[in-house]
């Protein structure tokens, strides 16, 4: 029983800590920011809340503070991926060439105008090149 | 495990110099604030690998959360006047 | 047993930590790094997970507690910088 619970919390741990690296992967390799920001925060996400799973199996009693750490992070994580996501479509960052539908675009066209003026009369803000 | 404790924390080191570094040399300055709060973070994770978790709670909160924050909101501010 | 399991997710979480600090080095634009940042956050939360299980003490997961609390907040303040909006 108790090596159940090992092999258990030892194939969590194994598991979160590959999605973290596909996450990662993706990461580096998406052609795009909206695709980088997709693989990498949902990616992420679900691996720390394996991680966090497996840990629970091999250390029982963290129990409670394990799931309000995973409570968190799965109110969190979304939140900020979609405010950036949408900063970067009001900053006007170009999508890749292969992107079929952009449903914010047809449903809001005068913010995405009115934010390209105000971003191109300042510069320095995102949609620059380092 | 110490050994793998101790590859950990050299692995660290080396992304905080990194980091360090790209906080020096960049030029615009928001970049630079963003790598500041990395470094910042890199450095709480190693004061928790040298078993120290009051301090990398502090440094959590204080070097990496609030020093972005604060340093996002004047940058904000300031920029702000410039735009208009 | 569990002391291989969590050798191997380490080895693996910081090849993660690897690939994320590539694209914060890389990044064309601002919001590539800070997108890079939120990851890296995320990473660290689990290493502190993982060191928590090396060392045995429940006492990190405080500082995993505070990282899933305060991150969000950096990050959402960003965002609002970079639409302009404060």
């Amino acid at each position: 029983m108790e090596s159940a619970m090992d092999f258990m919390g030892g194939f969590l741990l194994l598991a979160g800590a590959s999605f973290l690296l596909f996450g990662g992967l993706g990461l580096l390799r998406m052609p795009d920011l909206y695709n980088r920001i997709q693989a990498g925060t949902k990616t992420t996400t679900l691996g720390t809340i394996l991680v966090l799973a497996g840990a629970a199996f091999l250390h029982p009693e963290w129990g409670l503070k394990l799931l309000l750490i995973g409570l968190f992070l799965l109110f969190t994580n979304p939140l900020s991926s979609q405010v950036l996501a949408r900063a970067a479509h009001r900053g006007g960052i170009e999508k890749t060439p292969e992107t079929m539908v952009d449903k914010l675009a047809e449903d809001f066209p005068e913010s995405i105008a009115k934010s390209t003026t105000s971003i191109s009369s300042s510069s320095n803000k995102i949609g620059d090149k380092s | 495990m110490i050994d793998l404790m101790l590859l950990v924390t050299i692995f660290f080191a080396i992304a905080m110099i990194g980091a360090a570094l790209v906080a020096i040399r960049v030029k615009q300055i928001s970049i630079a604030m963003l790598a500041a709060g990395l470094v910042s973070l890199l450095a709480s994770v190693m004061f928790l690998f040298f078993a120290a978790p009051d301090v990398a709670m502090t440094e959590a909160a204080i070097g990496s959360g609030l020093t972005t924050f604060l340093f996002f909101f004047v940058l904000g501010r300031v920029r702000g006047d410039q735009r208009d | 047993m569990a002391e291989t399991f969590i050798t191997f997710a380490t080895i693996l979480s910081g090849i993660a930590f690897l690939l994320a600090l590539g694209r914060f080095l890389k990044g064309p634009s601002t919001v590539d790094r800070v997108i890079a940042f939120d990851v890296l956050t995320v990473i660290s939360i689990t290493f502190i997970v993982l060191s928590a299980l090396i060392e045995e003490r429940g006492i990190y997961l405080d500082v995993a507690l505070v990282y899933a609390l305060l991150s969000f907040l950096g990050v959402i303040a960003i965002a609002r910088y970079l639409e302009g909006r404060f």
